[in-house]
C-alpha cells in the first residue's frame, strides 16, 4: 500500500443495544493523543443515550441471564478471541491514547485479554462458590442461588484505556448483569474497539452497551436513574463519591467504590453485583 | 364503593355449608372413578404435618376441657380385637361400655364395643337395646385377604348376630395396584350386605402411606356408600396420626359440601391418652365444625383411652389426680 | 337430607392465659453500656407500653449523642483491647452460653416479648425465641471456622458494628444482628426500637450472665435520633439496618463516602403466587402465615395474593372461610392467632392505606371478629377486585391486609409478582416442580418459599434484591456482612 494513501477514517459512535448509533444529541467531542494531536471526533452520549442504553440493557439482561452458564463463558471467552486477534489494534489504540511505548501498551493488553478469560471461567463457577445447600431445621430442600442484579452502569479507568475497562465490564457481565459503560473520557479508542467486537462475539444485543462522553455529565445520571440496579464507581474522583452514592440511595443501589484491579478486588466488585436468592422447597411423600 | 368494610360472613355463618343430599353420579367404569379422583387436591405432607402440629398447640382450660372430655367419651369405640378375646372378656367390656365410671352415673356411655364377628351375639346380649352401639369388624378383617363371598358372608353373620355398626376394610392391594373399580365394588356390595347397618370403611392409612393417597381412598370410599371413613385396623406399624385425620377430615368437609352428604371419620390404633384425643377433637373443630364434634360423625378406635379419659375427667371435676385403679381394667 | 350448616370453633376455648409475671419487667431501665447499666436518672426518658392494653411497661432512656459516644467508644475499646485479640474458639463458647442462656429463659423471653411487642405468645414462644438461640448456636459454630466460609483464608472482622432493629421481632433481629458479628469478631453498638426495647435489655442480662467481656456488646435505647446519632459516627464501621425503605435510603445518603460497610433489609411487597394445581388445603395455610403471621407486621409478608383466574372463586371461599376462624385478641392467650397492631402510629398507617384500598374501588372483605376495646387491633382483612395500580398492591401495608389479583399463565404470574420496587420474598403453591422452579428463577427476591411461607431457619440467608435492601442475615453469605472481604 502506498505511503501516500490517504487513510480511511473510522466515525467512532456508541453501542447500544448491538447497535452503533451517534448520540442522539449530535454533540460530539475532539479526542486527542497523548501529545495533543487530533485522533477523532467522538460521539458525546447525553442522559437520552443513558436512557436509551437503560432500556436495551433491561431487555438484554434477562435474555443473558437465560442463557447457560456455560453458554455465557463461551461468549466472553470468545470476546477474548477476537481481542486476541485485534491484540495489535488494541494495543495500538492502548499506545496513542496513552502515550505510553508499544511494548507496555501490548503487555497492557494482553493483560486485559488474559482477565476477559479469567471471567469467561467464572460463569459456571459463580453458583457453586457463592450459592449452595442451606441445612435447615425442617423438611425443606433449600438452597441459595446466586443471581445478578439486573443493570450495572460502570464507569471506566480514565487512563489505563483497555485494561481499566475490563474488570468493571465483565466483572457484571460474568455474573449475569448487563451493563452501560461508560469509557474513559479521553481515552475512548480501546472501549470503542471493544464494542465493535462485542459485536462480532454472540453477546445479545444490549448486554453491553458503551457510551462515551463527559464523566460529569453522565454519572449523576447513572446513579439517578432507577432502573439501574448497580453502579461501579471506582474509577471516578472519591470527591465526587458522596454526591453519586446519596443520589444512588434512591433507588437502593448497590455501589462499588474501590478502583484496585487485582484479584481480590475483582471478586469482591462482582459479589457486589451478584444477589443471593434463595429456595425452600417443601420434601414430602 | 361502599366505606365501611363489607362483611362476607356473620359470625354465624362461619364454617362449611352442607347443600341438600345431591345424586352421586355413577362411577362404574375404572377410568370414570380415576377421573373422579384426579380432580382432588394433591396434599403437601410438610404443611399438612405443620397444620396439625399449629393446633396441636391449642390450649384447652377449664369448662373447655370438661366438655369436651365428656364428648371424647361418647365418642369411643370400646375396643377389643384379640385372639385370646372371650365372651368374658367381652361382656365386661360391654358393661364398662354402658358405665365407663360405675361410681359416677353422669360419665356418659361410649359410643359403642368393637368386636370381631364371633363375639357379636355375647355384646348384643349384653348391651340389649341400650344405647351402646355393637360395632364389628368383618371382610376378613385385618387383612383382607379373602375372597368377595367370604367377606359378604363375614359382614352378613356379624349383622345377623346383632352388629349395628360394620367396621370393614378395603383391598389395599387392589387400590395401590390402581384396580380402584374392584375397591368400589367391593366397599358397595358389603354397604348392601351391611342393611341398616352403618358401614365404616377401614383404609388402612399406615399402609396407603401418602397424604395422596389417603385423600383418594377416602373419597372413593364415600362415592361407594360409607357411613365412615376409617383409619386403621390398629393392627399395622402405623396407625391413626394426627395429620392423617386431618386430611380424612378435609375429605370429609369437600364431599359433604359436594355432594351434600355428611360422612363420619374413626381414628383408630394408638390413641391412648386424653391428651392425643383433645388434639383430634381440636382439628375436627377448626377443620369441620360442629357437626362433626358428634358420635355420630367422630369415633375413636381405641381401648386403654377410655380409662385415661375417665381419670383426667375426675382431676378436672376433683381438682386432683386420681389413682388409675379407681377404674375397672376393662 | 336438609342443607345444613356446620360452625367451626364451635367448641369454645376458654382463656387459657400465659402469666405476665413470668416477665419480671423493672420499672426502669438505663442504657447498657460497657457491660454496665447506666443510671436510668442520667437520661431522658420514655415509656414502652403493652400494645395489647395500652399500659405503661417500663421506662426507658433515651440515648443522645453522648450516650451514642459512649457507647461506640466502648465498643471500640473493647474490640481493640478484648475482643480482636479473642480467639476464634473462645468466642464461638462465649456464643454458645449466649445461645443456651437464651433457651433457659426462653419463657421468660417470650412473655417479655408478647407484652412490649403485643404479638402471639404462641409465636413468640415457638418462633421468635427458639430461633433467636439458634442463631446464636448457629454463627457460634463459625466463630472459629472463619476461614473455611469461602472469604479467604484469614477474613477480618470491620470493627465497631452499629446495628438498628426493627419492633416487629425484637429479640430475633437482634440476634441476626449480633451473632454473625460476634462470630465475625466484630464489637457492637445495638439500637433496639423505640416500642420495643425490653427483650433486647434482657439480652443485655443474659450477655452479663454470659460474661461476655464488657463494652463488646453495647445496647441503647432511643428513637429515630438515637439511630441517626449511631449512624454518623465516625468510629462505627459498619451500619446493618432493618427497617423501613425510606430510612434505609437515608441511611445509605448519610454514609455515603464515609467509608462505612452497610446492609440493608428493607420493606417488601411480597406475592404469594397459586397456580390451580396448588395443594388446596396446605396453600390456603401458607396464605393465611404469609399474612397474618405477626399481625403482617412481617417485612416478607405475602400481602399480595396472585391466583390463578380459573380457581379464584374457589380460594377466596376457602380464604375466607380460614380468616374468619382466626382468633383475634390478647396476645398472652395461648390460643390467639393474631395480636394487637404493635403502636398507635402503626395502627393510623394501615387504617389510612386500607381505606384508599376502599377508595380506589377494591372490595374489601373484613373479619368479623370481635376486637378487644383497648388497646391497637385490626381485623383481618383480604381486598378482592385490586388492581396492579391500586396503592394496596404498591405500598408495603405492614399490617394483616392482604390484595388478591388474578393472572391466567405462568408468564403473567411472574411478570405481575416482579412488578414492584420491592423484591424480598415471594411464594409459590404448585403440585408441579418443574413449573415451581421456572417461576423461582424468574421471580426477583431474595427468598422463594415453594408450598410453604414466612420460614426462617439461621442456616438459610435472608434479604432482598432492589429496594428491599442488599446484603444477607442468616447463612455462610450472613457471614460476609461483618468481614472485611
Amino acid at each position: 500500500m502506498s505511503d501516500n494513501r490517504l487513510e480511511v477514517r473510522k466515525t467512532y459512535k456508541l453501542l447500544v443495544n448491538g447497535a452503533f448509533p451517534r448520540s442522539e444529541s449530535g454533540r460530539t467531542y475532539e479526542v486527542v493523543d497523548a501529545e495533543g494531536k487530533f485522533i477523532a471526533n467522538v460521539a458525546q452520549a447525553s442522559r437520552k443515550d443513558l436512557r436509551e442504553a437503560v432500556v436495551a440493557a433491561r431487555a438484554a439482561q434477562a435474555k443473558w441471564w437465560s442463557q447457560s452458564a456455560y453458554n455465557r463463558g463461551q461468549v466472553i471467552y470468545r470476546l477474548a478471541e477476537m481481542a486476541e486477534s485485534r491484540h495489535n489494534e488494541i494495543a495500538e489504540a492502548v499506545e496513542i491514547c496513552e502515550g505510553v511505548k508499544a511494548k507496555e501498551a501490548r503487555k497492557s493488553v494482553s493483560r486485559g485479554i488474559d482477565r476477559m478469560v479469567w471471567y469467561a471461567g467464572w460463569t459456571d463457577k459463580i453458583a457453586q462458590v457463592f450459592g449452595g445447600a442451606n441445612p435447615v431445621a425442617g423438611p425443606y430442600f433449600n438452597f441459595s442461588l446466586p443471581v445478578p442484579s439486573g443493570v450495572v452502569a460502570a464507569i471506566a479507568h480514565p487512563t489505563h484505556s483497555f485494561e481499566g475497562l475490563v474488570d468493571v465490564t465483565f466483572g457484571a457481565i460474568a455474573a449475569g448483569n448487563s451493563v452501560i459503560l461508560l469509557a474513559s473520557t479521553e481515552r475512548p479508542l480501546p472501549a470503542a474497539l471493544l464494542g465493535e467486537m462485542s459485536a462480532v462475539s454472540d453477546f445479545p444485543g444490549g448486554v453491553l452497551n458503551i457510551l462515551t462522553g463527559r464523566v460529569e455529565e453522565l454519572a449523576p445520571v447513572m446513579a439517578s436513574h432507577e432502573d439501574i440496579d448497580g453502579l461501579d464507581i471506582g474509577n471516578v474522583s472519591s470527591s465526587e463519591h458522596v454526591d453519586l452514592i446519596s443520589s444512588a440511595a434512591g433507588s437502593i443501589k448497590r455501589v462499588f467504590e474501590d478502583s484496585g484491579i487485582d484479584e481480590a478486588t475483582a471478586v469482591r466488585r462482582m459479589r457486589t453485583f451478584i444477589e443471593t436468592s434463595t429456595v425452600w422447597h417443601t420434601k414430602g411423600q | 364503593m361502599t366505606s365501611s368494610a363489607l362483611r362476607l360472613v356473620t359470625p354465624d355463618s362461619t364454617g362449611i355449608e352442607i347443600p341438600a343430599r345431591r345424586n352421586l353420579p355413577s362411577f362404574v367404569t375404572e377410568s370414570g372413578l380415576r377421573t373422579e379422583l384426579k380432580k382432588l387436591s394433591g396434599v403437601d405432607a410438610v404443611g399438612a404435618e405443620a397444620r396439625v402440629a399449629k393446633l396441636g398447640t391449642r390450649s384447652l382450660k377449664k369448662e373447655t376441657k370438661k366438655s369436651a372430655i365428656d364428648l371424647a367419651i361418647s365418642m369411643v369405640d370400646l375396643t377389643t380385637l384379640e385372639g385370646a378375646d372371650t365372651a368374658g372378656r367381652v361382656a365386661s367390656l360391654c358393661t364398662k361400655a354402658m358405665h365407663p365410671d360405675s361410681t359416677n352415673p353422669l360419665v356418659p356411655s361410649v359410643a359403642a364395643v368393637c368386636v370381631y364377628p364371633d363375639m357379636v351375639a355375647t355384646a348384643r346380649s349384653v348391651i340389649g337395646s341400650g344405647a351402646v352401639h355393637v360395632a364389628s369388624v368383618a371382610t376378613a378383617f385385618p387383612s383382607g385377604r379373602a375372597s368377595l363371598a367370604v367377606k359378604l358372608l363375614d359382614t352378613k353373620e356379624a349383622v345377623d348376630a346383632g352388629a349395628d355398626e360394620i367396621d370393614m376394610v378395603i383391598d389395599r392391594g387392589a387400590f395401590l395396584s390402581g384396580n380402584l373399580l374392584k375397591v368400589y365394588e367391593e366397599i358397595v356390595a358389603v354397604k348392601d350386605a351391611c342393611g341398616t347397618a352403618h358401614l365404616k370403611v377401614i383404609l388402612e392409612t399406615g399402609e396407603l402411606v401418602t397424604y395422596d393417597n389417603v385423600r383418594r381412598a377416602s373419597w372413593l370410599a364415600m362415592l361407594a356408600g360409607a357411613d365412615f371413613i376409617k383409619t386403621s385396623t390398629g393392627k399395622v406399624g402405623v396407625n391413626a396420626t394426627l395429620p392423617v385425620a386431618l386430611v380424612m377430615l378435609e375429605a370429609v368437609r369437600d364431599f359433604a359440601e359436594e355432594y351434600g352428604e355428611v360422612v363420619g371419620v374413626k381414628v383408630a390404633g394408638g390413641i391412648r391418652t386424653t391428651k392425643d384425643a383433645l388434639k383430634y377433637l381440636v382439628v375436627v373443630n377448626e377443620t369441620v365444625g360442629s357437626t362433626w364434634l358428634d358420635p355420630d360423625y367422630f369415633r375413636f378406635g381405641a381401648s386403654s383411652l377410655l380409662n385415661d379419659l375417665l381419670l383426667q375427667r375426675t382431676k378436672q371435676q376433683s381438682g386432683n389426680y386420681a389413682r388409675p385403679d379407681r377404674f375397672s381394667g376393662d | 337430607m336438609e342443607s345444613l350448616h356446620s360452625q367451626l370453633g364451635g367448641l369454645q376455648y376458654d382463656d387459657a392465659p400465659e402469666s405476665a409475671a413470668i416477665a419480671k419487667i423493672q420499672s426502669d431501665y438505663g442504657l447498657f453500656i460497657n457491660g454496665k447499666f447506666t443510671s436510668p436518672k442520667d437520661h431522658k426518658s420514655f415509656f414502652t407500653t403493652n400494645p395489647a392494653t395500652e399500659e405503661k411497661l417500663a421506662k426507658i432512656s433515651q440515648a443522645d449523642a453522648k450516650d451514642v459516644d459512649a457507647a461506640v467508644l466502648a465498643a471500640k475499646r473493647a474490640y481493640e483491647k478484648v475482643w480482636s485479640k479473642t480467639s476464634g474458639p473462645e468466642r464461638a463458647k462465649y456464643l454458645y452460653r449466649i445461645a443456651r442462656l437464651i433457651q433457659e429463659r426462653s419463657r421468660e423471653l417470650a412473655v417479655t416479648e408478647t407484652l412490649d411487642n403485643g404479638k402471639p405468645i404462641r409465636e413468640t414462644r415457638d418462633i421468635d425465641i427458639p430461633l433467636a438461640a439458634a442463631h446464636f448456636f448457629y454463627y457460634a459454630g463459625w466463630a472459629d471456622k472463619l476461614s473455611y466460609a469461602g472469604f479467604g483464608p484469614d477474613p477480618q472482622p470491620l470493627g465497631v458494628a452499629g446495628q438498628i432493629i426493627p419492633w416487629n421481632f425484637p429479640l430475633l433481629m437482634a440476634a441476626w444482628k449480633l451473632a454473625p458479628a460476634l462470630a465475625a469478631g466484630n464489637t457492637c453498638v445495638l439500637k433496639p426500637a423505640e416500642t420495643t426495647p425490653l427483650t433486647a435489655l434482657l439480652l443485655a442480662e443474659i450477655l452479663q450472665q454470659a460474661e461476655l467481656p464488657d463494652g463488646v456488646v453495647n445496647i441503647i435505647t432511643g428513637d429515630g435520633s438515637t439511630g441517626a446519632a449511631l449512624v454518623d459516627h465516625p468510629d462505627v464501621n459498619k451500619i446493618a439496618f432493618t427497617g423501613s425503605t425510606g430510612v434505609g435510603r437515608l441511611i445509605q445518603q448519610r454514609i455515603a463516602g464515609s467509608g462505612k460497610h452497610l446492609t440493608l433489609e428493607l420493606g417488601g411487597k411480597g406475592a404469594n403466587i397459586v397456580f390451580e394445581d396448588a395443594p388446596l388445603d396446605e396453600m390456603v395455610e401458607g396464605i393465611i402465615d404469609g399474612i397474618f403471621f405477626n399481625q403482617g407486621h412481617v417485612c416478607c409478608a405475602g400481602s399480595r395474593l396472585l391466583v390463578q383466574e380459573s380457581i379464584a372463586d374457589d380460594v377466596l371461599r376457602r380464604l375466607m372461610r380460614r380468616v374468619e376462624q382466626l382468633r383475634v385478641g390478647d396476645p398472652m392467650d395461648k390460643n390467639t392467632d393474631v395480636g394487637a397492631i404493635n403502636s398507635a402510629e402503626q395502627l393510623a398507617r394501615i387504617s389510612e392505606l386500607t381505606a384508599t384500598g376502599e377508595q380506589e374501588g377494591a372490595t374489601r372483605l373484613t373479619s368479623t371478629c370481635v376486637l378487644p376495646s383497648k388497646g391497637y387491633w385490626f381485623a383481618p382483612t383480604v381486598f378482592t377486585n385490586v388492581s396492579q395500580s391500586h396503592r394496596i398492591a404498591r405500598e408495603e401495608i405492614f399490617g394483616p391486609v392482604l390484595s388478591m389479583l388474578t393472572f391466567r399463565t405462568p408468564e403473567e404470574a411472574v411478570q405481575k409478582a416482579n412488578n414492584t420496587n420491592y423484591g424480598l420474598a415471594c411464594g409459590v403453591w404448585s403440585e408441579k416442580g418443574s413449573r415451581t422452579l421456572w417461576v423461582a428463577e424468574r421471580l426477583r427476591a431474595g427468598v422463594i418459599w415453594a408450598n410453604t411461607y414466612n420460614k426462617f431457619d439461621p442456616t438459610s440467608p435472608f434479604g432482598g434484591v432492589r429496594e428491599s435492601g442488599f446484603g444477607r442475615e442468616g447463612g455462610r453469605q450472613g457471614l460476609e456482612a461483618y468481614l472485611n472481604v
